[in-house]
């Protein structure tokens, strides 16, 4: 019998194609809507702040660069990775995230909380060549983007379409964005107040790659380094985390 | 090739390739010196390369004979050539950056050769430069022959084989620039994607035209493969990759999807582009050329219906398997490793179908190693299914995922399955696209199967033991309850498998580049031949058994 529906439905191409795009459209209807529908799926985290100018351009470089190949974002909620690397992530912490990096292997470790575990100092090492501190280290020197001017003109852009997709950013801040990504990497102008005024003071506000005079991608990407696992204190509430986020080291 | 298209024809490639480059200049100018502008420049380049031979031919005599009366195999023979480029250019990509987990100094401290950059032109060149190409010419073999009725359209199927070519060469060169989603097997950035959709909707109104022609009452199981490849490719890629850029004038754009919701949709795509680019296209080519190969019908047909709608509902529950003990809900995780385990029933239905198909055929699996490229392939096709039922398992997962294991399966499903069944398939069609007898050499057909196989265990051996220790390693405590390795100590057990794992790599490549002689020579130096049996629309389906 359902041979014999088979035979049928073989012999219409426009009937085969309908019938695989029904039966190829359930499982990613019944997996995906929901998502967007089920309180609960992302955490709330009141305390939750969007990412500054420089470390969205900074995250925009991770991207560019394809971190992802090699660094995860996601901590699983396994003992070892969470004595290792720190709470498991929670969905509320990527959910500003466009694209999510959560990643797919770990070449090196994961990334997800490594904000204020290491200093500047370290990260910008480590960046210009990695075996200079890690001896055993296979990871690519990145160099070039001490070399590299941060470019700045479009960041007003970068934010507006964030916003657009519900990302709270305020208009003053799209409005700043360049001022204050130039603000957040070079102290002591005038440029810097205001980072502190529209992001909080908790922000980071230094010469991210040590050099106070111009804002390279080397400051961008270290600023967004040392904020991950920093937006939001959500990962060590209501849960088996034994500490809270450490001090940064400075 | 451009003396079989008529005046108006060479008119309509003309202005369709006026059209593009004229794109690629505003792309240039609005651009500015950006990354987009340097993409517009490579359209206009690309444009201009394939318009320069059209109009010196634009006058040439036009076609006399009956076109219809014959298969329309030109496309094909460019795709295969396509394939067999990216191939080399994919799978040295892929011996490069294999070669720099070992030796990192490899990247040369320049930004386009990162480790990070060069891994994308690797994916990307195997999966959709070699794969994408050798799809789209045996789709275009398959569907003729099986129809018995040539191509529904002159100027399509180039502009189908080009398009997709000029994709996959933005998407590409774009990695080296810096262009990139970071959206894993969808790296590609707004601009290439929207490309792709016109090149694909373009695809599957030639394909069911096509079928539309067909003088075979029935659609033949290959065909439900291509054709479940066009449409699930179709709506993965449209949905991964809703985005919005910056600004017109910019290669940047953010994906609408935020956070948890991106990871799922990311992987539904993902493991979907496994499931109906590297599954479904390649079973539609297993289940025409294995068959014309080993002189024997399918074994089942009822096995192949049962397989077919398996693959095509049960896959497409099974991404979230990607995201066991992340922060995707864990009833989502479920449902995935549900999916995943059940999804071997469909699996092994077509493994056992191809692996049946061969009886009676055994002694040619010995003496012929285009068809038993095509045997080891169903049998790797097997494994790797198995493996990745197994994998899906959340426990088992805990220990696999971020590992190379990972790495080590994938390979054994690209190098395994993929490309041997394409090199398999490409070796049964090259003879008969071109007429000629037979393959240049069995003795090279020998050596590259040989060299493939030795590869691709090498490969997954190596894998297999990084990744199983790299997974101990960080979950062994010592007797003090603390964890006994740091991240740096499990790094440093892997180098001899990386050193192993780039080797077995370049034995594969090695297996390819003598490939590519060997239907080079077949072409060139290899008598042709009038088959006994006309190849030509009104002659008996080319099917046993069908």
């Amino acid at each position: 019998m359902a041979e014999l529906f088979h035979r049928k439905i073989e012999r219409s191409s426009i009937g085969f194609a309908i019938a695989i795009v029904a039966a190829a459209s359930v499982g990613g209807i019944i997996e995906i809507a929901p998502l967007f529908t089920i309180d609960g799926t992302v955490e709330e985290a009141p305390d939750m702040r969007v990412y500054t100018p420089l470390e969205l351009a900074g995250r925009n470089i991770y991207v560019r660069e394809g971190c992802y190949a090699c660094h995860s974002q996601m901590i699983r909620t396994l003992q070892d990775e969470v004595e290792r690397y720190g709470p498991y992530s929670l969905a509320v912490e990527s959910k500003y995230d466009r694209p999510m990096q959560w990643g797919s292997k770990r070449t090196g470790p994961d990334l997800a909380r490594i904000g204020g575990k290491y200093s500047d100092f370290w990260h910008v090492a480590h960046l210009m060549n990695p075996r200079d501190v890690v001896p055993e280290s296979n990871m690519p020197a990145y160099a070039y983007l001490a070399r590299t001017p941060l470019n700045l003109n479009d960041l007003s852009q970068h934010l507006a379409v964030q916003q657009t997709l519900g990302v709270p950013y305020t208009d003053e801040m799209v409005e700043n964005a360049a001022r204050d990504a130039y603000g957040q990497a070079v102290p002591d102008t005038d440029f810097a107040s205001g980072v502190s005024e529209r992001y909080g003071e908790a922000t980071q506000v230094r010469a991210f790659d040590g050099v106070a005079t111009q804002v390279t991608e080397m400051d961008a990407l270290v600023a967004y380094l040392q904020v991950l696992g920093r937006l939001t204190t959500a990962a060590y509430q209501n849960t088996a985390a034994p500490e809270l986020p450490p001090e940064p080291v400075e | 090739m451009i003396d079989k298209l008529t005046y108006s024809e060479r008119q309509s490639a003309s202005f369709i390739l006026v059209a593009v480059a004229v794109v690629g200049l505003l792309m240039a100018a609005f651009g500015n010196s950006n990354q987009l502008g340097v993409h517009g420049v490579i359209v206009m380049i690309f444009a201009a390369a394939l318009l320069y031979p059209v109009l010196s031919a634009i006058y040439a005599p036009e076609p006399v004979e009956d076109r219809e009366a014959s298969y329309y195999d030109d496309p094909i023979k460019v795709g295969i050539v396509l394939a067999m480029a990216w191939a080399i250019f994919g799978m040295f990509m892929g011996v490069w950056v294999a070669a720099q987990l070992a030796w990192p100094n490899l990247a040369f401290d320049a930004a386009w050769s990162t480790f990070g950059r060069l891994r994308p032109t690797h994916t990307s060149g195997i999966i959709f430069g070699f794969g994408g190409n050798a799809l789209i010419a045996t789709s275009f073999h398959v569907v003729q022959r099986t129809s018995r009725a040539r191509l529904a359209g002159q100027v399509s199927p180039w502009f189908v084989l080009f398009g997709y070519n000029l994709f996959c060469v933005l998407a590409v060169s774009g990695y080296f620039i810096g262009v990139t989603q970071s959206k894993e097997y969808a790296e590609a950035e707004w601009y290439a994607d929207l490309w792709l959709v016109v090149v694909w909707v373009t695809y599957f109104i030639l394909y069911l035209r096509t079928l539309a022609r067909r003088k075979e009452p029935h659609i033949y199981v290959a065909n439900w493969y291509f054709m479940a490849f066009i449409l699930v490719v179709a709506m993965l890629h449209i949905v991964n990759n809703l985005a919005i850029p910056i600004a017109w004038s910019s290669a940047k754009s953010y994906t609408i999807w935020p956070g948890v919701q991106d990871a799922m949709v990311q992987w539904w795509y993902g493991h979907n582009a496994v499931a109906f680019f590297l599954t479904a296209g390649f079973l539609g080519m297993l289940y025409y050329y294995l068959p014309v190969r080993a002189q024997r019908p399918i074994f089942s047909y009822r096995l192949s219906i049962l397989s077919f709608w398996g693959i095509v509902f049960f896959y497409m529950w099974a991404g979230s398997h990607h995201l066991h003990y992340t922060a995707l809900p864990h009833w989502v995780q479920t449902l995935g490793m549900t999916f995943s385990v059940m999804l071997l029933v469909p699996s092994w239905a077509s493994a056992g179908n191809a692996l049946l198909t061969l009886n009676g055929a055994w002694d040619r699996v010995r003496s012929d190693a285009t068809l038993r490229f095509m045997m080891a392939a169903a049998v790797f096709y097997g494994l790797s299914t198995f493996e990745g039922s197994f994998l899906a398992i959340r426990p088992v997962n805990a220990l696999s995922h971020y590992t190379d294991w990972t790495v080590g399966h994938v390979h054994a499903g690209a190098l395994g399955w993929v490309a041997l069944i394409t090199f398999g398939s490409i070796y049964t069609l090259v003879p008969t696209l071109w007429k000629r007898e037979r393959m240049y050499s069995a003795a090279l057909i020998e050596w590259h199967f040989w060299l493939a196989i030795a590869g691709t265990l090498i490969y997954i051996f190596a894998m297999w033991n990084s990744g199983i220790i790299q997974g101990l390693m960080w979950r062994t405590y010592t007797g003090e309850n603390t964890l006994a390795y740091s991240f740096v100590d499990s790094l440093v057990a892997m180098y001899p498998y990386y050193i192993a794992r780039a080797f077995g790599g370049l034995l594969f490549l090695i297996g390819a580049a003598i490939g590519c002689y060997n239907i080079w020579m077949t072409v060139k130096a290899v008598p042709s031949t009038v088959p006994a049996t006309p190849d030509a629309p009104e002659t008996a389906a080319a099917v046993p058994g069908e």
